[in-house]
């Protein structure tokens, strides 16, 4: 009896052990600071990074990405594949099984129906979803049992993992959302701030574009986690005053995106309160050349419209030069410091889509000067400016109000006038130019300059959307509202083959190629697109802070539940 | 006088109408969209499906007439259900942010409280500073003290808040460690200890902002002081054997408030206008910047509802300017 009760005892003892290091709540409190404040906390009505991030705290998807870009499972059992039976062989279903027992933070039951709601909620003509292109491609959404989830494609979809992974397109609560479909998405504010998820978080108070406090949610799924009690996601400031609240005065334990110039960076860094973390995703700063005319002469609706072609810029022998003149490395060491890396890709990454490609990286002054000769530009007249054909080499050069980008552009205007091109500077303010107003003459849709430089990347880890956005028919004009994706005019029926052919094609390896195919045939077979910085992604962690890995292709807050105090 | 203030409050109404007609429409006109923060990787169809489900592509004088309706008479409604727990205004629709889809008077209802904590705490700090100040300075003209209250107050003019925030913040949190630079709305004051928090968190931006309201209003008192100082009826006083401390506290300090309170209650909008700097700068997250953020998003109801409040205020608080001018001075009468 004594024998008996001592070894149960002990093996009590050791199956509590586990417990004893991690319970949950027992690191107290954790402050986390957006400075950009989170407006909701539904992902589907904002599609604000800000937005997406915060709500993954309490909102989670069948799946997930890790830091790797791997689809990693979230609530459901496993991933499914064609290997383990989950994806049809003809790829045209995926079929995605619960974890079993699963429930909501107020204590019910989470069922495929929930699934199939979001669906619902999302696909919704008159809601406005902001992540409707997440669900794109879906035939049906079937739930025969509580926990199965089979969504039906209309065709083979060779990158499934769309609906339900990530951050963008999580599950909500079908109980909590059901009077609030299509119009009536907006009138939900209880439901939009604090939403019911079955994440290591549950809000407890929210205010609007401030605070988000949350406290661990009492049904998550892993019974010691997380470790921190309660969590507050504070917004405001900018982010030099983000970054010193981690780094120089330790109130904070994290700030997501404190993107500041390199003389600042290591400045803070020596404050020994916090270090910050850096990862890289596919957000490149780029130069697009405009293939078409933007001559302000020419008559409105043809101007930048494909009628056109651009009389200097058709040349890629232009082209070309005017990116053999860029140091890269030196854009990166103004603007971005251990926050960027030089790079020749339009799709830098994941590893088995990105080009190998690097030869952009030197700067060759000589060399572009020589293509210029070559393309019949030469300085006839002495100014220092080259001309052909009584015509002055000219560029008008446009990007987005920033301080970062009009360091760039006059940094890039120098050398390009040691070429002995004529440059105009443009700045534009974000809210007009990214605005996408078809009535203005100033978006980047419109592109009335001859090369515009901004930033873009894609969303999770298959580029071929992005990729798919270089079609011919994809070109802005006043057909479309000007609001085509193609932003550079070009048009290749090649090109459009190969997009063709990617959407078909579902062997990874095969889609690699492909896609590093494309990214080199509008890159440095052409010259169309000219990448200039692989933007990283920067935030700062405090020193006490622990289990903080940064994900680029999910969300910062992927791994929440995992977050501990050091001690 | 009542009669007076009645009729001004009759005038404010085509004037108030005139300002919300003009405001709505420079905002609505102004360039810009309010998708223009959500990443590029949304495609074009998703992006118009948006804008159609914000009420967006309405032609601007329908939904300044629905704005209107919803600013006179769904949002009062909505307040008075709120009061007395009635249920009139359910199921209309209430002005929505587009930015975060939820009511624009629940944001601001949120924001009011530390907007007024903390501006409202600095302007009374600057006021509490800059009337014996000017008054002092005043009395003793070209004395060391008015010389240093000069520079103080041309300090205060002219350094900017970002600037001298930023150097506070510096000093006092990163240095010192005294301060928080972070303002955190959630604090409730329950007991001694969460007073002292609130009070440490109120320091910095106080302090900001107070050196430049003070620095305002004592120029006004000083002035103002001077010129009454030499009047025949301060001579008179100091004849009949008054003390220095009557003559100046009483008559020469009463006659010379009147127009420093009429700038001190036209100043008073602007404590609900928020300070946009200074919030931002040490997160405080009040209306001032609501308005900025939403203004940067290109959220137009919220900028359009939070500008034509200001508009009311600042009506309003000319009228009790004016007023508060004839109660100081019996020698003022309007009607």
């Amino acid at each position: 009896m004594k024998l008996r009760t001592a070894l149960l005892g002990a093996a009590c003892a050791f199956a509590f052990a586990p417990a004893a290091f991690a319970e949950r709540g027992a690191d107290g409190h954790v402050n986390v600071l957006y400075w950009q404040a989170p407006s909701t906390l539904n992902p589907y009505l904002s599609s604000g990074t800000k937005d997406v991030e915060t709500s993954s705290l309490v909102l989670e998807g069948l799946g997930g990405f890790n830091e790797k870009g791997e689809v990693i499972a979230r609530l459901a059992e496993q991933v499914p594949t064609v290997e383990n039976g989950g994806v049809s062989a003809d790829l045209t279903s995926i079929t995605w099984k619960l974890k079993p027992g699963l429930l909501w933070s107020d204590g019910t039951p989470v069922t495929s129906k929930d699934a199939k709601f979001t669906y619902d909620y999302c696909t919704h003509p008159d809601g406005g979803c902001a992540q409707a292109s997440r669900f794109e491609g879906i035939a049906s959404i079937e739930t025969p049992d509580d926990l199965t989830v089979k969504i039906t494609f209309t065709g083979p979809k060779p990158n499934p993992y769309q609906a339900f992974v990530g951050g963008t397109s999580p599950i909500i609560q079908a109980a909590q959302f059901a009077n609030c479909l299509g119009a009536a998405a907006s009138t939900c504010t209880d439901q939009n701030f604090m939403p019911i998820g079955t994440g290591p978080f549950r809000v407890t108070e929210f205010k609007t574009n401030d605070t988000v406090s949350l406290e661990a949610n009492p049904n998550y799924r892993d019974p010691a986690k997380p470790a921190f009690a309660t969590m507050t996601v504070k917004g405001g400031g900018d982010a030099e005053a983000a970054a010193r609240a981690v780094m120089q005065t330790g109130e904070f334990d994290y700030a997501w995106n404190t993107q500041i110039n390199p003389e600042l960076q290591a400045q803070m860094a020596t404050g020994g309160k916090g270090v910050f973390v850096n990862g890289f995703g596919t957000l490149v700063e780029r130069i697009e050349m405009n293939m078409t005319d933007p001559d302000p002469a020419l008559a409105e609706g043809e101007r930048s419209t494909v009628k056109h072609p651009h009389p200097v810029l058709s040349d890629i022998k232009v082209r070309q030069a005017l990116s053999m003149a860029i140091d890269r490395q030196l854009l990166v060491d103004v603007g971005y410091g251990t926050a960027g890396r030089p790079t020749c890709n339009l799709v830098p990454a994941p590893e088995n889509f990105a080009s190998p490609n690097t030869d952009c990286i030197p700067q060759q002054m000589d060399a572009a000067k020589a293509l210029l000769e070559e393309a019949g530009w030469k300085d006839s007249d002495g100014d220092g400016i080259r001309d052909k054909d009584g015509k002055k080499l000219h560029i008008l050069f446009q990007s987005s109000t920033n301080p970062v980008r009009q360091d760039f552009q006059a940094l890039i205007k120098d050398w390009w006038t040691e070429l002995g091109v004529d440059v105009e500077l443009k700045n534009i303010d974000a809210s007009v130019f990214f605005g996408g107003d078809a009535g203005s003459p100033d978006t980047f849709q419109k592109f009335y300059a001859d090369v515009e430089m901004y930033a873009n990347n894609f969303d999770g880890t298959d580029p071929e959307p992005y990729l798919a956005q270089y079609l011919c028919n994809k070109i802005p004009g006043p057909d479309n509202q000007w609001q085509g994706e193609n932003i550079n005019r070009y048009c290749d029926p090649a090109y459009d083959a190969l997009v063709a052919e990617m959407a078909t094609t579902a062997d990874m390896a095969k889609r690699g190629e492909l896609a590093k195919k494309m990214n080199e045939m509008l890159t440095k077979d052409s010259y169309v697109v000219v990448p200039l910085v692989d933007r990283g992604r920067l935030s700062a962690a405090s020193v006490t802070l622990g289990g903080v890995v940064l994900n680029t292709w999910d969300t910062e807050m992927w791994n929440a539940q995992d977050w501990f105090r050091i001690k | 006088m009542l009669t007076y203030t009645l009729r001004r409050l009759l005038l404010a109404i085509p004037t108030l109408f005139l300002i919300s007609l003009v405001l709505f429409f420079l905002v609505d006109f102004a360039p810009g969209s309010p998708l223009s923060d959500i990443p590029l990787t949304v495609p074009p169809e998703v992006r118009q499906k948006i804008l159609e489900a914000m009420g967006y592509n309405e032609p601007p004088q329908v939904r300044y007439l629905l704005w209107l309706k919803q600013f006179f008479w769904v949002e009062p409604l909505n307040g008075f259900d709120a009061l007395f727990g009635s249920h009139y205004a359910e199921g209309m629709q209430r002005i929505i942010s587009y930015q975060t889809r939820g009511p624009v008077f629940q944001l601001i209802g949120e924001r009011i409280p530390q907007t007024l904590k903390v501006i409202g705490t600095a302007y009374l700090v600057g006021v509490l500073i800059a009337v014996p100040i000017g008054i002092y300075s005043a009395y003793r003209q070209y004395s060391w003290f008015d010389q240093l209250g000069t520079m103080l107050a041309m300090i205060g003019f002219s350094v900017p808040t970002f600037f001298s925030g930023t150097l506070l913040i510096i000093v006092f949190s990163v240095y010192l460690g005294w301060f928080p630079t972070k303002y955190d709305t959630t604090l409730q004051v329950t007991d001694w200890a969460s007073f002292l928090k609130q009070v440490r968190q109120m320091t910095l931006p106080v302090m900001t902002l107070g050196l430049a309201n003070a620095a305002a209003i004592s120029r006004y008192m000083r002035s103002s002081m001077l010129e009454n100082m030499g009047q025949d009826y301060v001579r008179t006083a100091r004849a009949k054997g008054m003390s220095e401390r009557t003559v100046v506290l009483k008559h020469v300090l009463r006659n010379s408030m009147i127009p420093v309170v009429t700038v001190i209650a036209l100043g008073i909008p602007s404590i609900f206008g928020g300070a946009i700097i200074t919030e931002n700068l040490f997160g405080v997250n009040g209306i001032g910047s609501a308005l900025i953020g939403a203004i940067h998003g290109n959220d137009l109801p919220m900028v359009q509802t939070l500008a034509f409040i200001f508009a009311i205020l600042i009506v309003l608080f000319n009228l009790i300017a004016d007023v508060l001018y004839s109660l100081l001075d019996p020698r003022i009468r309007y009607d």
